[in-house]
């Protein structure tokens, strides 16, 4: 496989992996949501594992696996099983209306190239171009935390941004090192069921998971 | 070379006006199929426009002229559209008339001048249909715009014959900013041309119909102007799909064996387009009107999400 034409698909995967982090923006139903987020680290394992083929980077070979067991398996199946067990069906409310969230999501992007531009002439690696695309997705996860009050959603957003930054490391430096990956990796799993434990408190304490409903948490003067 | 560009300008008009109804009767037909439904056949739109040709014209009492001049406005604006898309060579004199822009400004004007005759006659279904579609008008075209900008970033220019020679003669790389716009593209095009998620073409339900509800008082030869200028619409817009996204095949200039490949590709290929498009409209359900914003603003989203890529990524 010539490096350009696996700098293409790796390209086509950013631009996927940005297409989904559109997609769980506008996306209104908890299952589909999850099953986008499960896209998005299916199609990031893939690119990692084109960026570890090419540049010959085998340590990226085991974030690839990392990526596939636990972001596309594991923790959309624990989210999936928490769903289930804590009954929650109904769409999802969001702040601000879904076309200006689309298009506050465009004005991202486009700060996120204007903010790379400059680091992407300096590098000379393939992926370079991708950094834009991985900060954006990180900023696209941080919007979706801030428009959406159901927590479930939250945690999915965090994950994507999550996802964002471990895009940034491959494109800008050809991934972390492996000791660091595994600790986030790690983090993550518990991360996981902290959330799970925590869901479960504020279900029985407030009887939903908007997060709204925290507010009642403030003491009256 | 001039005579030889004039004949294929006139073959290519030819084409446009009696394989319209052809494309739009199989497209009938495969959707009657998919949805287990006996069919007239594909020589049904045809049988239709001439019967609809031998009628009398009615025309209520207070229509004005507008009303009366539409359909000839709407046809002929329609027919200088299918003379400067590249549909079997890129060797077209009319194409030097117009770029996409102006192809774009060319559906405003048949929408614009649709919208006012439906309002003309003063009835309140006329009146809804044309605010229903001024209102999606609004938000199809930015994103029709943004797509086909997007082409013509690959493409280098905004003249059709351009890109396309440029687009079909170019080496063959994966873009997913071409990806995007064409489901941008595709989006718009189901909008456009008033297929099931936005509109349903077979439907005289009062309250869900769009563009029947414009151009519910015509009758006789008006309507058949009408209903044919709509089926060429639906075959133009699959053909400036062809001609943006797949392009190979179009002959180049000056190569008559060119061109007759070019025809049965173009045969081809719109047979393929008309079963994808009956796919998308059986599987598809009907939007709600006020869910359409979002429908648009995503086909908006990618279309710029498109051009944003190629800036990034290419």
């Amino acid at each position: 496989m010539p490096v350009s034409f696996a700098a293409q698909i790796n390209s086509v995967m950013a631009a996927l992996i940005l297409l989904t982090a559109f997609g769980l923006l506008i996306q209104r139903r908890i299952l589909g949501l999850l099953h986008l987020f499960a896209w998005q680290g299916l199609f990031l394992g893939i690119s990692t594992a084109i960026v570890g083929y090419v540049t010959g980077v085998h340590h990226l070979f085991v974030s690839s696996i990392l990526t596939l067991t636990l972001k596309v398996v594991l923790l959309p199946w624990i989210l999936y099983a928490l769903i289930r067990k804590l009954n929650i069906r109904k769409e999802i409310e969001t702040l601000v209306n879904i076309p200006a969230t689309m298009l506050i999501g465009i004005a991202l992007v486009i700060f996120s190239y204007h903010l790379t531009a400059p680091i992407t002439q300096l590098s000379s690696l393939v992926t370079r171009s991708t950094l834009a695309v991985a900060l954006a997705t990180v900023m696209l996860g941080l919007l979706m935390m801030v428009t959406r009050h159901h927590a479930v959603t939250q945690i999915i957003g965090f994950l994507a941004l999550e996802n964002g930054l471990f895009f940034a490391a491959t494109s800008a430096t050809y991934g972390m090192p492996m000791v660091v990956e595994l600790g986030v990796a790690l983090d993550l799993l518990i991360a996981a069921f902290i959330f799970g434990i925590f869901f479960f408190h504020i279900n029985t304490t407030f009887d939903s998971l908007d997060v709204e409903q925290m507010a009642k948490l403030k003491e009256g003067d | 070379m001039i005579a030889y560009s004039l004949l294929i300008e006139a073959v290519q008009v030819l084409i446009l006006l009696f394989a319209a109804p052809l494309f739009a009767g199989w497209v009938k037909t495969v959707k009657c199929r998919m949805q287990g439904r006996t069919y007239a056949g594909v020589f049904q739109p045809y049988r239709d426009i001439a019967r609809l040709f031998s009628k009398e014209v009615i025309l209520a009492e207070n229509a004005s002229w507008i009303f009366r001049i539409t359909p000839y406005i709407v046809f002929g604006v329609t027919v200088i559209i299918g003379g400067i898309i590249p549909l079997i060579s890129t060797d077209l004199p009319f194409a030097a008339t117009a770029d996409v822009i102006a192809l774009v400004m060319l559906f405003a004007i048949i929408r614009f001048f649709t919208a006012l005759a439906g309002m003309d006659i003063g009835t309140a279904f006329g009146g809804m249909g044309s605010s229903r579609e001024m209102t999606i008008a609004s938000l199809a075209e930015p994103a029709m715009l943004m797509a086909i900008f997007t082409v013509s970033l690959a493409g280098k220019s905004t003249s059709l014959t351009h890109m396309v020679q440029v687009m079909a003669q170019g080496e063959l790389l994966l873009r997913p900013s071409l990806a995007f716009a064409l489901l941008a593209f595709i989006m718009v095009h189901l909008t456009e041309t008033g297929r099931v998620p936005v509109d349903n073409p077979s439907t005289h339900l009062e309250l869900t119909m769009i563009h029947e509800a414009m151009i519910l008082e015509y009758s006789g030869r008006h309507l058949a102007l009408m209903e044919w200028a709509s089926m060429m619409k639906l075959f133009i817009f699959s053909a400036l799909g062809i001609a943006l996204f797949c392009p190979w095949g179009i002959a180049p200039a000056e190569d008559f064996p060119g061109m007759l490949v070019a025809i049965v590709l173009l045969a081809a290929k719109l047979a393929v387009l008309g079963v994808i498009l009956v796919l998308i409209e059986t599987g598809l359900a009907k939007m709600r009107l006020f869910r359409l914003t979002e429908y648009l603003g995503s086909a908006f989203l990618l279309a710029t999400l498109g051009m944003l890529s190629f800036f990034i990524l290419e």
